[in-house]
């Protein structure tokens, strides 16, 4: 494994924690490793498995699923939703020969900015001995599976 | 258009079981439609042709080419190849050609696993140890046969393809109804639906056309079919704890299997919008679990003990990721 290895990692965030703890983690100088790239959901039982399968196929190395802690979900109970999902999920990459460490499942609140920022480093580490995993860069069809890029929206800041 | 003035019609094998071929010839009578509409101009199940032959047409002069099974090695690759330079219409034509179907779950192993299992297991009779040789040498000179994939592609993942017609098989009715379309076509009574189309089948899921009766799903258990000592006829089959693809399969066959009183197994591949068969089953098996336990949720899950061939039985070559690392990582990644 080459030692410039820097894992890419797709992190799902819920909007009404951990999105927040994540900024927390901004506004208290908290610092955590840039590898992850962090997309909003409005709540982790929005996130589709399909997220996740297109995310490694697109070529992340490992996916960070966060939700708010069991029984504290802003819609009552789909961060169970996503928990089931996240088991059965990582059992289906371990049959595709895809380590289950690659993909992880935290709970965090909009006050745990510090928490999140301990994860996310540990992750990254994590993913950092698993080494990368260079999934391979399929020709894409012309019919009904994953386009080859989505249209980038220019937003002003 | 042939020399009798009769466009032409042309339907292949690559990787496949020549299940197609027999669901073409159950359509009965209507083959002779077929017959009076069309010339056969390349059909190596039904009659004698030669790759030369197809080579000696000119371009785009097959009008209707229906391909089926999936491309396993350069032979079935240069086929299609041919076959879309020939040919105005190309149909993906079954679960192989669309998504890869059985021979695809090969995808999951190293194509020297593959090799063993077919000439070296126990359960092989090959006393005599004979393996295939790309090269051979022979008096008359070397003899060449097909380089084997390591990994199985759909024919979109090799030509562009016109239509897409799911089912392993497709259903005879479904086909009888293509085949009229065409007809009509030719005849000027009717237009071609829009490129990329998946036709033959419907555009919602199986349990949109299955009878048992729905409730609200919230089950302790995943049970093997053949585990269930009574299986309720009514009743939806998952709400009974049986693993039943339903929910993410395209409808068209009329919930064939669920009448019979056995499981959806998804061969008539992806509905409408979506993107990944395998994905969108694990968010309908997920809510339909009850319980929120991490600890028993994993034992509930442990009633599926293969989830890979559960999902992706028919679509893993057409699926996002389209194989195992042992297949892409065992033999390079062409």
């Amino acid at each position: 494994m080459s030692e410039s290895f820097e894992p890419v990692i797709i992190g799902f965030t819920c909007n009404w924690c951990s999105y927040r703890a994540a900024d927390l983690a901004g506004t208290a100088r908290v610092k955590y490793p840039p590898n992850i790239r962090l997309i909003r959901l409005m709540c982790s039982g929005r996130l589709d498995p399909t997220f996740v399968f297109k995310a490694l196929a697109g070529g992340a190395d490992g996916v960070m699923i966060t939700g708010c802690h069991p029984g504290e979900c802003h819609y009552i109970e789909q961060n169970y939703k996503a928990l089931r999902r996240y088991l059965l999920l990582r059992r289906t990459l371990e049959g595709m020969g895809i380590e289950r460490e690659r993909v992880k499942l935290v709970w965090a609140s909009a006050a745990e900015g510090v928490k999140l920022a301990e994860e996310i480093t540990k992750f990254v580490e994590e993913i950092r001995v698993l080494g990368p995993l260079n999934w391979p860069k399929w020709p894409q069809p012309n019919g009904h599976h994953i386009e080859e890029k989505a249209k980038v929206e220019e937003v002003p800041a | 258009m042939s020399e009798n003035g009769k466009p032409k019609f042309a339907m292949y094998w690559a990787a496949s079981c020549g299940g197609c071929e027999i669901a073409v010839l159950n359509i009965g009578e209507k083959i002779l439609d077929v017959d009076a509409n069309f010339e056969v101009a390349f059909w190596p199940v039904a009659m004698d042709a030669k790759y030369k032959d197809v080579e000696a047409m000119p371009d785009k002069s097959i009008l209707l080419t229906l391909f089926n099974g999936g491309i396993r090695n350069a032979e079935n690759e240069e086929l299609a190849h041919l076959l879309r330079r020939k040919s105005q219409i190309l149909v993906a034509f079954g679960s192989c050609a669309c998504e890869g179907c059985i021979p695809g779950l090969a995808n999951l192993s190293k194509p020297q696993v593959i090799f063993d299992t077919v000439y070296r297991s126990v359960s092989t009779e090959n006393p005599e140890k004979l393996e295939p040789q790309y090269e051979y040498q022979m008096p008359e000179g070397t003899i060449h046969i097909p380089q084997f994939y390591p990994v199985l592609k759909t024919l979109d993942q090799v030509v562009h393809v016109d239509y897409y017609m799911p089912g392993c098989p497709p259903e005879s009715h479904q086909i009888a109804a293509v085949i009229d379309l065409v007809i009509k076509v030719l005849h000027g009574e009717a237009t071609l639906p829009p490129p990329g189309t998946t036709i033959g089948a419907g555009g919602s899921t199986v349990c949109d056309e299955c009878s048992r009766t729905r409730n609200v799903k919230a089950i302790k258990q995943f049970v093997r079919i053949q585990d269930v000592a009574h299986i309720d006829p009514d009743l939806c089959l998952l709400e009974q704890g049986i693993p039943c693809n339903g929910p993410a399969t395209r409808d068209g066959c009329g919930a064939l299997c669920p009448s019979a009183g056995a499981q959806c197994i998804g061969c008539y591949g992806p509905a409408e919008g979506v993107l990944d068969y395998g994905a969108r089953l694990i968010a309908a098996y997920a809510s339909v679990i009850d319980s929120n336990d991490p600890e028993e949720i994993d034992r509930i899950l442990d009633g599926i003990p293969d989830p890979v061939g559960q999902f992706y039985r028919f679509n893993l070559a057409g699926s996002m990721l389209r194989a195992g690392t042992p297949a892409w990582r065992g033999n390079g990644s062409s």
